[in-house]
C-alpha cells in the first residue's frame, strides 16, 4: 500500500513565490560573501604554496624498507610482480651473500606511469619490504623514462619522515598489523 | 678630372632576427608570458581521469589560478589537450583528428595510467600510450592522478612554454606534425 506524503500546506505569502525567491537568493549570496571575505571559508587550495595533507594510509610512491644494515628488506620473491595487474615491477634476483637470506634483488625497479596504486604488492609482500605511506602523489615528467624508479629510488626516504613512536607511520596499508609493528620495534630488530 | 673612390662605407650588417637580439627577446617574454597564462584546455576525457579533472577546474583546486580554467569543447578553440582516460584504437583516429584540428601553437598533456601508458589493459584493443598517435608534452603519473597532479603538470609545462621561443613554434608545430604518424 502506497504511503501518502502530504503536501506542505503554503500560506499565502509563500504561494506568490516572490519572497521565497528571495530568501534563497540571499542564502546564495550569504555562501558567496563568506568565501569571498572570510578566510574561514575559502575552498580553494593553492597548491604549489600550500599542499593538502594526505593520510598515511593513501596510496601514493612506493618506498623499499630498510634492514638495520641499510640493505632492501627485500628477499627477491616475486610475490609483489606477481600480484601486479600492470606488471609495472621488475625484479632481477641474485644469491644474498648472507647464509639465512636465500636472494635479494640486485635489480628492482617500478614504472610509476604503469602503476595503478591499488597496494596488491604492499599486500603480497611476505616481509613487509614495500610500502605504499611516503605521500608523494604528485609524479609529473615530460618523458617516460624518468618515471621508472629503480632501488636507490625506492631507498631513498628520510626515517626522519616514519618516526618509529608513530605506529601510523609504522603500519604499512592494508598489510602489517599494529601489534607486528609494535613488537618489531620493541625488538628493535630493524626500523 | 679624376674622381677618387670614395672609401666603401663599413657594412651594414642585414637585418636578421639574432641582431634584433633586445626587441626580439622582450616579444618573446611578452608572447611567452601571454601564452602560458592563457592555457584553453581541451579535455578529453575517456574515463575516470576526466572526472579528477573536474576536480580540478572546480573552486577547490581551482585551475583558474593558471589562467587554464576556459575549457573549450571545440578543438579549434584550443590550445592544450588534456586526454584523461583510456584510448583504445579505435578512438585512436578521433584523438589523431582532434589534435590535427587544434590551431598551433598546442600542447599536450597526457594525464593517467591509461592514456600515459595503457595502465594494466594489456590487451589488443588499449593503446599502450597516446604517444603513439601524437606527441605529448606532459605526463602525469597515477590511478587517477591527484588534482595536485595536474596543477603540477600545468605548471611544468608554463615551464616549458617559457623556455620556446614563438618564432620557431610554427616550424616546431610542422616537425612534431612530421615526427608521429597515425597507426590506423
Amino acid at each position: 500500500m502506497a504511503k501518502v506524503v502530504p503536501r506542505p500546506e503554503l500560506n499565502f505569502w509563500e504561494r506568490i513565490y516572490f519572497i521565497e525567491i528571495f530568501k534563497g537568493l540571499a542564502t546564495t549570496l550569504g555562501h558567496a560573501r563568506k568565501g569571498l571575505t572570510d578566510p574561514a571559508h575559502f575552498p580553494t587550495v593553492n597548491y604549489p604554496e600550500e599542499k593538502p595533507e594526505l593520510p598515511r594510509d593513501y596510496r601514493a610512491r612506493h618506498r623499499l624498507m630498510k634492514r638495520a644494515d641499510g640493505s632492501p628488506r627485500c628477499v627477491a620473491c616475486y610475490m609483489c610482480s606477481t600480484a601486479c595487474p600492470a606488471r609495472c615491477i621488475n625484479i632481477v634476483a641474485e644469491t644474498s651473500p648472507d647464509r639465512h637470506i636465500e636472494k635479494r634483488p640486485v635489480k628492482f625497479e617500478i614504472d610509476l606511469l604503469l602503476c595503478v596504486f591499488c597496494g596488491y604488492c604492499v599486500e603480497a609482500c611476505p616481509c613487509d619490504a614495500i610500502r605504499m605511506d611516503t605521500k608523494l602523489g604528485v609524479m609529473v615528467h615530460d618523458n617516460r623514462a624518468d618515471f621508472v624508479i629503480d632501488k636507490t629510488k625506492l631507498m631513498d626516504w628520510d626515517p626522519k619522515d616514519y618516526p618509529v613512536d608513530d605506529l601510523t607511520s609504522q603500519s604499512a596499508p592494508g598489510g602489517a598489523r599494529h601489534a607486528d609493528a609494535l613488537a618489531r620495534l620493541q625488538s628493535g630488530s630493524d626500523h | 678630372m679624376t674622381f677618387k673612390p670614395v672609401p666603401s662605407a663599413p657594412a651594414i650588417p642585414e637585418p636578421s632576427l639574432e641582431h634584433a637580439g633586445v626587441f626580439l627577446s622582450s616579444a618573446e617574454a611578452l608572447v611567452n608570458w601571454s601564452r602560458r597564462n592563457s592555457l584553453w584546455p581541451f579535455p578529453f576525457g575517456t574515463a575516470c581521469c576526466g572526472i579528477e579533472f573536474m576536480g580540478v577546474v572546480s573552486s577547490m583546486y581551482d585551475i583558474s589560478r593558471f589562467g587554464a580554467e576556459l575549457v573549450r569543447f571545440s578543438p579549434r578553440q584550443a590550445d592544450v589537450i588534456i586526454i584523461a582516460g583510456t584510448v583504445t584504437y579505435k578512438q585512436a583516429p578521433v584523438l589523431r583528428r582532434i589534435y590535427d584540428q587544434m590551431c598551433d601553437p598546442k600542447w599536450v598533456i597526457a594525464a593517467g595510467a591509461c592514456a600515459t601508458s595503457g595502465g594494466f589493459y594489456d590487451c589488443y584493443c588499449t593503446m599502450p600510450g597516446i604517444d603513439e598517435v601524437i606527441p605529448v608534452d606532459i605526463y602525469i603519473a597515477g590511478c587517477p592522478p591527484r588534482p595536485e597532479a595536474f596543477l603540477e603538470g600545468i605548471i611544468q609545462l608554463q615551464k616549458k612554454i617559457d623556455g620556446e621561443k614563438f618564432r620557431d613554434s610554427r616550424a616546431m608545430g610542422a616537425e612534431r606534425r612530421a615526427t608521429t604518424t597515425v597507426a590506423a
